[in-house]
């Protein structure tokens, strides 16, 4: 039987989702053993397989059109798809901007601050993402598996990732469970 | 064959969000090639109405690949907001977080970022170009690599109770003293980490003499060069005020990084939404500048550290002592870094004052304002923060590192494009070199578009008349 297939990327995060998961150190050697590694962001495949893949995981919430297409991308090639880190699982601390208008977030970074010269305007190239109202995952696209934390524990990530790869569905509770 | 477009999206092996497009002529070269950083968060806004010192906690998520960084820049803010400058002991386990952050960090995009270029190839397979293609090519020196990271973010841990998002360093000082088992266990993996970076510094080197060619044609001009500095002009990652050189290595300033609203303002293009600072006498591009290990190892003259110091010397022979302008060579002076940071944390290890329990100043004198400067591992990072006097943020500016190299990053990007890239037949390899040059400068995408987001890299190549030539998937 060949490897499952596991893809990632991030959405409006901060890598540090990502950065817990290579915090398994050695035992990341143990999940490759394990599971293929296909689009990531620290491999250069850009999207998951067309053909599709076991497991996907997504770090961030959505913020743009573009996390939107990434997220919808991701769930329809994925089987099992998880919602891994606070931005992800509820909006985290992006979700702050909520209680501003997009108008006003945009405004301050590129006209007000005091370093912006004559030069500042909000910008709108077509070729960039437009801001949304920052949402959790799952109020896009259907999650599977919620892995909460700021970012979760290497410990956790190991078991989520062990447990997928080996067709098992991790549940996460007691010291798996927690929130910091 | 007509004008194209090509698009590279999302560039990888890099943090956060990146795009090209490439405009192509009718006759197969390339046009101009923009980078699109795609994301915006918007941190400057929503920290408003938030605490000074939970700053400390909220800004770190700007970036989790170097929240430490955010974490000492706004602690540093914070104490001048109330008027509590640290005591020296706290300073120090401060610089010692940052050390252990810089080793990790560097290490970390040497080997597992963007070492699958060098160590692989540009032109390799992209389905092995990557850590796990690595971990085939040499185990050993994969398990090395994840070692020494793993050593970096212990130190973290060891400090803060975790490895990313640390709670630590707080208004006045830490929370923490450091425990004479912490000092030793860290002390334990000292010399491993050395020889390991080591082992880094001879595979790039031995790299750079078979790919000499390579190096002085990908993406090498001038700019002005930017960071903090010692007083007697000493590579600094902590503290200190920021040098800033010419083009052709001469001080055009030295200044107090609290008064950074006098010397540099940022520009905003509409096709991008991170935005690009340059020196205002200059004025915009001229006073443009790189920051990062290039920039800092131009503007500096020696290392106090030794090891660190002797291959500075033999790095800055390469252009007989002027600036370095290749942009290949931040690899060589980011392995450079973090065998100084390696080293420094011996040199903090070792300092009376580490395990003094002196660790916070709970005097207050509260100014409502405060500047926190800091050499994150990518280049100069800048928190300014107004209050109101109940201590509540009405105003925040950030300018992150890899912003500083927005114009450089832009240019090494067109540069590498027009050399390498033609048509009509254009190979991945072709297109990988243009993520190489975004990679080579490690770009923090998170932390450039705090502002909103992030920020996503894509390429497009456009014809002239702006019609789409190809979207090349790496698939
Ligand atoms: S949950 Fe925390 S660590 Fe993960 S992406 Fe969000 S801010 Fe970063």
């Amino acid at each position: 039987m060949s490897k499952p297939k596991v893809s990632s990327d991030w959405l409006a995060g901060c890598a540090g989702c990502h950065m817990s998961l290579l915090d398994m150190d050695e035992r990341i050697l143990q999940v490759l053993e394990l599971a293929e590694l296909r689009s990531t962001p620290i491999t250069d495949f850009k999207e998951p397989d067309a053909s599709g893949v076991d497991v996907g995981v997504l770090e961030g919430g959505i913020s743009n059109t573009y996390n939107e297409e990434v997220a919808h991308k991701m769930r329809s090639r994925c089987k099992t798809l998880v919602a891994l880190g606070d931005c992800a699982v509820f909006g985290g601390i992006p979700a702050m901007r909520n209680f501003f208008t997009i108008e006003e977030a945009l405004r301050r970074a590129y006209i007000e601050t005091p370093s912006t010269d004559e030069s500042g305007k909000i910008p709108s190239d077509p070729e960039l993402a437009v801001p949304t109202k920052v949402r959790a995952l799952s109020e896009v696209v259907p999650v599977d598996i919620f892995v909460p934390g700021c970012p979760p524990d290497a410990d956790v990530i190991f078991y989520v990732l062990s447990e997928l790869a080996q067709g098992r569905k991790p549940e996460l509770k007691d010291e798996l469970l927690h929130w910091h | 064959m007509g004008s194209q477009k090509i698009t590279i999206e999302p560039v990888t092996r890099i943090e956060g969000h990146a795009k090209v497009t490439i405009q192509m002529n009718d006759n197969g070269t390339v046009d101009h090639a923009y980078l699109h950083v795609n994301e915006f968060r918007g941190f400057e806004k929503f920290c408003e109405g938030r605490m000074y010192f939970e700053m400390q906690m909220i800004t770190p998520r700007i970036c989790g690949i170097c929240p430490v960084s955010h974490h000492l820049a706004s602690a540093k803010a914070s104490d001048m907001v109330a008027g509590s400058p640290p005591p020296r002991p706290a300073s120090l386990l401060r610089e010692l977080m940052h050390m252990g952050q810089m080793v990790q960090s560097h290490g970390m995009h040497f080997f597992e970022l963007a070492g699958p270029d060098l160590l692989l190839g540009f032109d390799a397979d992209p389905a092995i170009r990557n850590v796990v293609g690595l971990v085939q090519a040499n185990a050993e020196l994969t398990v090395k690599a994840v070692q020494l990271r793993k050593w970096g973010q212990e130190i973290i841990h060891l400090l803060g109770g975790r490895r990313v998002h640390p709670s630590f360093a707080v208004p006045g000082g830490v929370n923490k003293a450091l425990q004479v088992g912490e000092r030793d266990q860290i002390l334990s993996g000292v010399d491993e980490a050395i020889r390991t970076i080591q082992v880094g510094l001879s595979i790039m080197k031995d790299w750079a003499e078979k790919n000499a060619e390579d190096i002085q044609k990908f993406a090498v001009f001038k700019t002005g060069y930017f960071g903090l500095i010692t007083p007697e002009d000493g590579l600094e990652l902590y503290n200190g005020n920021i040098r800033q050189i010419s083009q052709d290595g001469k001080q055009l300033e030295r200044f107090n990084p609290a008064s950074y609203l006098d010397y540099i303002a940022e520009h905003v293009e509409n096709w991008s939404y991170l935005k690009f600072p340059y020196y205002k006498k200059l004025g915009y591009p001229g006073g443009v500048y790189r920051v990062g290990p290039l920039g800092r190892l131009n503007i500096a003259n020696h290392i106090d550290t030794p090891l660190a110091n002797e291959e500075f010397k033999k790095y800055r022979a390469i252009n007989d002592g002027k600036p370095i302008e290749n942009t290949l060579y931040y690899h060589y002076a980011r392995l450079i870094e973090a065998l100084f940071a390696a080293e420094r944390v011996k040199v903090l290890l070792d300092d009376p004052d580490i395990l003094s329990t002196d660790i916070l100043n709970t005097h207050r004198n509260f100014t409502g304002h405060g500047v926190g400067v800091i050499e994150a591992p990518r280049g100069t990072l800048i928190h300014d923060y107004t209050t109101n006097p109940n201590g509540q943020i009405t105003a925040v500016n950030l300018i992150v590192s890899t912003g500083h190299n927005n114009w450089a990053m832009s240019e090494a990007v067109d540069s590498v494009a027009k050399t390498y890239v033609k048509g009509p037949d254009v190979k991945e390899g072709m297109l990988n070199r243009i993520e190489a040059a975004i990679r080579a400068y490690d770009p923090c995408l998170s932390c450039s578009t705090h502002a909103v987001g992030q920020m996503p890299i894509s390429v497009d190549i456009v014809a002239p008349d702006g019609s789409l030539f190809e979207t090349i998937s790496k698939d």
